[in-house]
């Protein structure tokens, strides 16, 4: 388990991080949320030791990490870099050697995850002359090719067409079967929704919101329903304890709690025939909002003191 | 995946070890570049050329030399085709006319047993004094410490050789390290190796490349020579030159360091022309001082005990015959001390800004930064 404790980070007098906690479990698909400039990257570079946090700790399985076991991890940053003049299996084979595998074995590795990621006939050709969705592929198998025992991974969907998307998720998720604790930061909401298991939630540096996807929903779900039904829903709007949302011809959306919105089901019935019902669970994008309804806009200059402030 | 979960991963790479893969890739990588490949090849054949070139020109027929003879010696040298003779009165006038350039040289009245004299300015005439049927004494009107020639093209040649090599492969050494930087692959690169391989591998690889390239740079001007029947001039420079690959190698890595730190500092190639001028300047320097001072010895006595231009300076002062066997050597710890220090400098600077982006970083900055970036 990867596993951040109060970090925080500042470049200059920007705090960037402030008192960052959360975990990454054994296994589990963690989506990392935010929005442009929350913090995704620095934290993220933190965890890989590329820049040193303030205060704060970064520990596996409850160790420090130290260089040889952040060897270990696999990581895309931000910006895509690869060589661009070299080609993509030997670029691969290369730092599948420099985190210990020897030359037969490097390679092999090259080899099998540029045919699972479809790259196959590209794999002679120098990054520089792959297309970008290509490119973003490349990267990924870059993080991949050691065995990693984590994964952080900065954004790996963007740029990718909904059918490497597809390809890339089920890699990721693989991964996460073995048994290895995958971080990844999007803000395609809809991927993050689909995919993840986990979800952390930053905002100006701090963050807002963390735990599994369910609970998250259920934390935050609303008492709304959704009701389909084969006559008219006009007498919704009588209803003590209702509150109606939408209404149409056949259908409402009406927040009451649960003992209101059975009465109102049975009341349905009664009229006739229900063709469905349900509680509205909040989709990601939803709870995304909400979380960060109390933030000002994503510009973090002097946003400490200013939060400090309003606190 | 089944294939690769079959390998588990492996522990970390040694330090030496990684720092040997850093250089394999770098060596690789630059031997596979067209351009390298294209201007080694020009260099190579320019070489060539100018020895084969120097070579047949001086087996070429010499003209007829053209001479002043005083008239009372002038039975000296009647007979000579080689000699183009114009008489005049007295020595005097002989040379009045030799300082004039109108004649390479002069023969006039000697004192015993030969009876005859040449006078010339700056190096006895060979056609003049085998045209002779006695051997003159020879009288320099202007002598020149040694073969002006010869002394001037290997001094400028070593300068030329050091400053190219160091500019070619240091600007490569540059130019690699701001693309990792801003291509940001040194982050992958980095959460595998420490940044000491990187920069130890980068100096490693581009040394054996540069040093590769000056070796075959002596190889065709030996062969070159040797072919066209010049090796007499390998006698002259071949212990100077064995002493100008020890410095040149260790020269090397002492500016490959400040090279590969400059360059550290910028997080884009457009801005790495500025960030490496004083590198360059350094590199230019000794090139400027043999080219300028080839007949000062003390601006050569002192530079070729300075580190940055003794992998020139020595070498030349050895060729000149001005240097005692013990200098080399001092000059050598100087060298390799001043390396060390220098590369530990530039290894620090290296470490501490290699990661930072953005704009470029202030030496100061990043020399005293404590672990923060």
């Amino acid at each position: 388990m990867l596993e951040l404790q109060g970090v925080s980070r500042s470049f200059g007098d920007r705090r960037v991080l402030d008192d960052v906690s959360f975990t990454v479990g054994q296994g589990r698909l963690t989506g990392f949320v935010g929005g442009n400039g929350a913090g995704k990257t620095t934290t993220m570079r933190i965890i890989l030791g590329v820049l040193a946090p303030h205060a704060g700790t970064v520990t596996l399985d409850g160790r420090p990490l130290d260089g040889a076991r952040r060897a270990r991890f696999g990581y895309m940053p931000e910006e895509r870099g690869l060589y661009p003049k070299m080609k993509l299996a030997e670029q691969l084979t290369y730092l599948a050697r420099l985190h210990g595998f020897d030359k037969g074995a490097a390679a092999d590795r090259a080899h099998d995850l540029i045919d699972r990621l479809g790259l196959t006939e590209r794999a002679g050709d120098p990054v520089e002359s792959l297309s970008l969705g290509n490119q973003q592929r490349a990267q990924v198998a870059a993080a991949l090719v050691h065995q990693p025992e984590v994964l952080v991974l900065d954004e790996p969907f963007s740029g990718l067409d909904p059918m490497a998307v597809e390809v890339v998720q089920s890699v990721l998720a693989e991964r996460a079967a073995q048994g290895v604790p995958v971080l990844f930061s999007s803000h395609q909401l809809d991927v993050v929704e689909r995919l993840c298991d986990d979800l952390v939630i930053i905002a100006g540096g701090r963050i807002r919101a963390a735990g599994s996807r369910e609970e998250l929903r259920r934390a935050h779900a609303t008492e709304r329903h959704e009701i389909v039904v084969a006559g008219d829903m006009g007498w919704l709007r009588d209803e003590p304890g209702a509150r109606v949302d939408e209404l149409a011809a056949g259908s409402a959306v009406f927040e009451a709690d649960e003992a209101t919105a059975q009465r109102v089901l049975r009341e349905a019935l009664a009229r006739g025939p229900v063709q469905s019902f349900a509680p509205l669970r909040p989709s990601l994008a939803e709870i995304f909002r909400e979380v960060i309804t109390d933030e000002e806009p994503a510009d973090a200059a002097g946003r400490t003191q200013e939060l400090e402030a309003a606190r | 995946m089944s294939t690769t979960t079959s390998h588990r991963a492996p522990q970390a790479p040694s330090l030496g070890r990684a720092t040997l893969l850093v250089a394999e890739r770098e060596i690789t990588s630059q031997v596979r570049s067209k351009s390298f490949l294209i201007s080694t090849a020009v260099l190579l054949v320019a070489i060539l050329a100018g020895i084969v070139i120097s070579g047949l020109m001086s087996q070429r027929e010499p003209g007829t030399t053209p001479v002043a003879v005083v008239a009372s010696v002038a039975d000296s040298v009647s007979g000579s085709d080689l000699l183009e003779v114009t008489e005049v009165a007295d020595r005097e006038a002989a040379e009045e006319a030799v300082r004039s350039g109108d004649v390479d040289a002069a023969v006039v009245p000697g004192g015993e047993p030969l009876g005859v004299q040449v006078l010339a300015m700056d190096a006895a005439p060979d056609a003049v004094v085998g045209a002779l049927t006695v051997a003159p004494e020879v009288e320099l009107l202007d002598p020149a410490p040694a073969d002006g020639g010869l002394r001037y093209l290997i001094t400028f040649a070593f300068g030329l050789v050091f400053m190219t090599s160091v500019i070619g492969s240091g600007s490569m050494i540059a130019q690699n390290t701001v693309t990792e930087k801003q291509s940001r692959i040194v982050e992958i690169l980095l959460s595998a190796v420490p940044a000491r391989a990187l920069l130890g591998g980068k100096i490693l690889g581009n040394s054996a490349v540069a040093l590769g390239q000056t070796a075959a740079i002596a190889a065709v001007a030996v062969l070159g020579l040797v072919v066209t029947g010049q090796d007499d001039v390998l006698t002259l420079i071949g212990m100077p030159l064995a002493w100008f690959v020890v410095f040149f190698a260790i020269g090397f890595v002492l500016l490959a360091g400040i090279f590969a730190a400059s360059a550290s500092l910028v997080s884009r190639v457009e801005d790495t022309g500025s960030v490496l001028q004083p590198a360059i300047w350094l590199t230019m320097v000794p090139y400027f001082l043999v080219v300028f001072f080839n007949d000062n010895e003390l601006v050569l006595r002192i530079m070729s005990y300075v580190p940055f231009t003794a992998p020139v300076g020595m070498p030349v002062r050895l060729f000149l015959n001005e240097a005692s066997w013990w200098e080399p050597l001092v000059a050598l710890v100087v060298l390799v001390a001043a390396t060390l220090a220098i590369t530990a400098l530039a290894a620090r600077v290296y470490e501490r800004s290699v990661l930072r982006m953005g704009g470029r970083v202030a030496v100061r900055e990043a020399l005293a930064r404590s672990a923060d970036a």
